[in-house]
């Protein structure tokens, strides 16, 4: 994209929607900041990724159908996750393949974005850090980095916040044990994953974990929480909305 | 028509998570093979070029099967190799089993191979009195606990070594306990140097065979492979048949990649290019060198385009290192020959969807995988397909147990699921009702219950985002 658009969508996907709603607020807050009239149609669901993954690809399409058509403009689609953003950019193409409105999917699939990458590659935005110093970590998710292809454009974000240090999580790269169903069907093992992961941020010394993603959110914190540990995980968005504002 | 799955996985998995050893011995091991690879690829534009390369030449290969193989075949019966065809492992057990007693061997002595663990050779061929003896260190470790392979390169990764210390010593005759290394290693290698000496035959594996030239490529670092196929008169080889490449040159990107990738190695110890039995004048190499190619399954793999991509592997274990899953709960959890992310594509397409659903739901879809396969195979990808194929019969598929794995249960959960989301003022009702009483959801509710074991439960927040979007009257149009 070589101009900066004046309107985007916004996308809140069923997580930030349903528990995140904040971080969807702090997102949007960063979009019309940045000059953008943002677009929030109603409507929203979910982008189907929970049926996709498990091969029911009828009902996927079926919910997935629906949550297009919400987006008629030729307007870039911002979603406060990687994970989503990624089944919507990356996964729609496959999921309509063959399919008679398969050239329709595409041409949306190829407007979406996840937040930080839309910030940062297409607004390329400048913060001004008004916060107290503070010791964070990145928890990167699987499928921002994976299947969207983040490069660093959170940790830049973060970057750009004088009173903010950044410490490395040991295995940043390593899944936190969400996996949408997984967590459920695998109980076990998805459980031994997210424990490690907490003990891992705990090592950091840092005091809040920054992810993009819902998913490993409400995992993360989850286990956190039934630990005792007073470290939390929060949404980027909602950090660099929090930081760049003095309440 | 559902079948239920006799074998599952997640209890395996949570049995072996409970064993902190187990936990620790992969943990560290895969700590160290993640980082030495790392070593091996400084440059990921470098990396990049020879997954590309390595990718085009095993695709290329596929592509060819079929004639590939022909002109294999014709190029090992110049070389002198004998080649076999066989369509099941029944029938390469009795292969080799016709082999061995034409020659009256009564003694084998193996190299490492996983073809021949798909086989379940050993026990075969024990009992009908043939002693098949593993001289790869890791494979002799755990025959001598009648384990199987945890790993497809570090077979007994699993162990630590202080853990073979004490194995040594009660099942090694006359060893003493020691926890040195060194020592450890020279009790097996005295114990294997006189049966390399004695076998009457040898077995080994093949990492690549090259069509044009009729040469069988082995990898190893032990120098058992060596002993193995050049000490005894008659040695055999082993493959699936997807181990073929069409030209000599094409073995430098693959071997290169497959070092690196495995154990972090630039080269391995040794690299032996087998080109045929003992000829006039020589003074060593085997009488007899026969060529088993298997498929077990591949052509039905390899029949179709997308599932394809599973036979690009060249059995590097690079996607079980990095992977979270097997990190955790190790090979045997598996309860397939194939292990970890390239076992939970290969094994349910062997032995079929339905009975090995556990596996392909056995993932997080995580990606590390595919990240890191030398070859590029699309491993979360294929892991949908397969679930698809448990549950929904594709048209012209051929997957082995499609549409077996499906319950009336979930089928009527994703219903319902698509029933709601696909309808937003349904949405909206059930978002309302999850904000404002969500919270009085009970524990021990299904999903819950599982969700609760390692965390709290999750509280959805007092007003939606779209709820605080509509008070804002926010554009929506």
């Amino acid at each position: 994209m070589s101009s900066k658009p004046t309107k985007v969508y916004f996308y809140g996907t069923c997580l930030v929607d349903l528990f995140f709603p904040d971080a969807g607020m702090a997102g949007i807050q960063l979009l019309r900041e940045a000059g953008l009239e943002v677009i929030f149609p109603q409507g929203q669901t979910c982008c189907g990724q929970p049926a996709f993954n498990c091969g029911y690809w009828e009902e996927a399409r079926d919910v997935a159908r629906t949550q297009v058509a919400l987006f008629p403009q030729d307007l870039p689609v911002i979603l406060p996750s990687g994970s989503c953003a990624g089944m919507m950019k990356v996964h729609y193409p496959e999921l309509f393949h063959g399919q008679p409105d398969e050239a329709k999917v595409r041409a949306f699939s190829a407007r979406v974005f996840e937040l930080t990458q839309f910030l940062v590659e297409v607004l390329d935005v400048k913060l001004k850090d008004l916060g107290e110093p503070v010791k964070v970590t990145w928890h990167s998710s699987c499928h921002a980095v994976r299947d969207l292809g983040l490069k660093g454009e959170p940790q830049s974000l973060i970057g750009q916040l004088s009173n903010v240090t950044l410490a490395p999580l040991a295995r940043e790269h390593e899944c936190c044990g969400f996996g949408g169903t997984f967590s459920v069907r695998q109980p076990e093992i998805s459980g031994a994953m997210s424990c490690d992961k907490a003990a891992d941020a705990e090592a950091t010394g840092a005091s809040v974990v920054l992810s993009t993603d819902g998913g490993c959110l409400l995992n993360v914190n989850g286990t956190l929480e039934a630990k005792q540990s007073p470290l939390r995980v929060q949404h980027i968005a909602e950090f660099l909305w929090e930081r760049t504002h003095a309440r | 028509m559902h079948v239920e799955s006799e074998i599952h996985f997640r209890d395996a998995a949570a049995k072996a998570l409970l064993d902190p050893q187990l936990r620790a011995n992969f943990r560290r091991a895969m700590d160290g093979l993640i980082s030495k690879r790392r070593a091996q690829f400084p440059d990921p534009r470098d990396l990049q070029d020879l997954r590309d390369l390595s990718t085009a030449i095993r695709s290329r290969s596929l592509l060819n099967l079929p004639d590939l193989l022909e002109q294999l075949e014709a190029s090992c019966r110049k070389n002198g190799i004998q080649v076999h065809w066989a369509e099941t492992c029944e029938q390469a057990n009795e292969l080799i089993l016709g082999l061995l007693q034409a020659k009256g061997a009564k003694t084998l002595v193996k190299g490492k191979s996983m073809v021949s663990e798909e086989m379940h050779l050993n026990a075969f061929l024990e009992s009908k009195g043939i002693e098949a003896l593993e001289s790869d260190l890791g494979e002799y470790i755990i025959q001598l606990d009648g384990e199987t392979p945890s790993h497809i390169i570090m077979p007994a990764i699993h162990k630590n070594k202080d853990q073979i210390a004490r194995q040594f010593s009660q099942k090694i005759k006359d060893a003493k306990y020691t926890e040195d290394v060194d020592e450890l290693t020279a009790m097996a290698r005295k114990v294997l140097r006189q049966k390399f000496l004695d076998a009457d035959a040898g077995l080994s594996g093949v990492n690549f065979a090259v069509a044009e030239t009729g040469t069988l490529c082995l990898v190893e670092n032990e120098g058992n492979g060596r002993m193995s196929t050049h000490v005894p008169p008659l040695h055999i080889a082993v493959m699936g048949l997807e181990k073929v490449v069409a030209r000599l040159e094409d073995v430098a990107p693959l071997y290169s990649i497959l070092t690196r990738s495995a154990t972090g190695q630039a080269v391995s110890t040794y690299f032996n290019l087998i080109s045929g039995p003992r000829g006039t004048g020589e003074k060593d190499g085997p009488q007899e060198v026969h060529l088993v190619i298997l498929d077990n399954g591949r052509s039905r793999i390899y029949a179709d385009p997308q599932l394809r991509a599973t036979l690009r592997c060249i059995r590097c274990g690079a996607c079980m290192n990095h992977c979270p899953v097997y990190t955790r709960v190790g090979g045997h959890a598996y309860e397939a020959v194939y292990p970890g992310p390239i076992g939970k594509i290969l094994t349910p397409q062997m032995e079929g969807v339905g009975v090995r659903h556990d596996l392909i739901h056995g993932s997080s879809l995580c990606g590390a995988c595919a990240e890191v396969c030398p070859v590029e195979i699309p491993i979360p990808e294929i892991l949908v397909r397969l679930r698809r194929e448990a549950t929904h019969e594709d048209a012209g598929s051929k997957v082995e147990g499609r549409g077996t794995g499906r319950t009336a249960t979930e089928d009527w959960a994703w219903r319902l699921w698509a029933g709601v989301l696909k309808r937003p003022t349904l949405y909206r009702l059930a978002a309302w009702f999850a904000t404002r009483f969500g919270k009085a959801l009970p524990t021990g509710a299904p999903l819950i219950k599982d969700w609760t074991r390692t965390r709290t439960k999750p509280v959805p927040a007092r007003r939606s985002l779209q709820e605080r979007m509509r008070a804002e009257g926010a554009r929506h149009d």
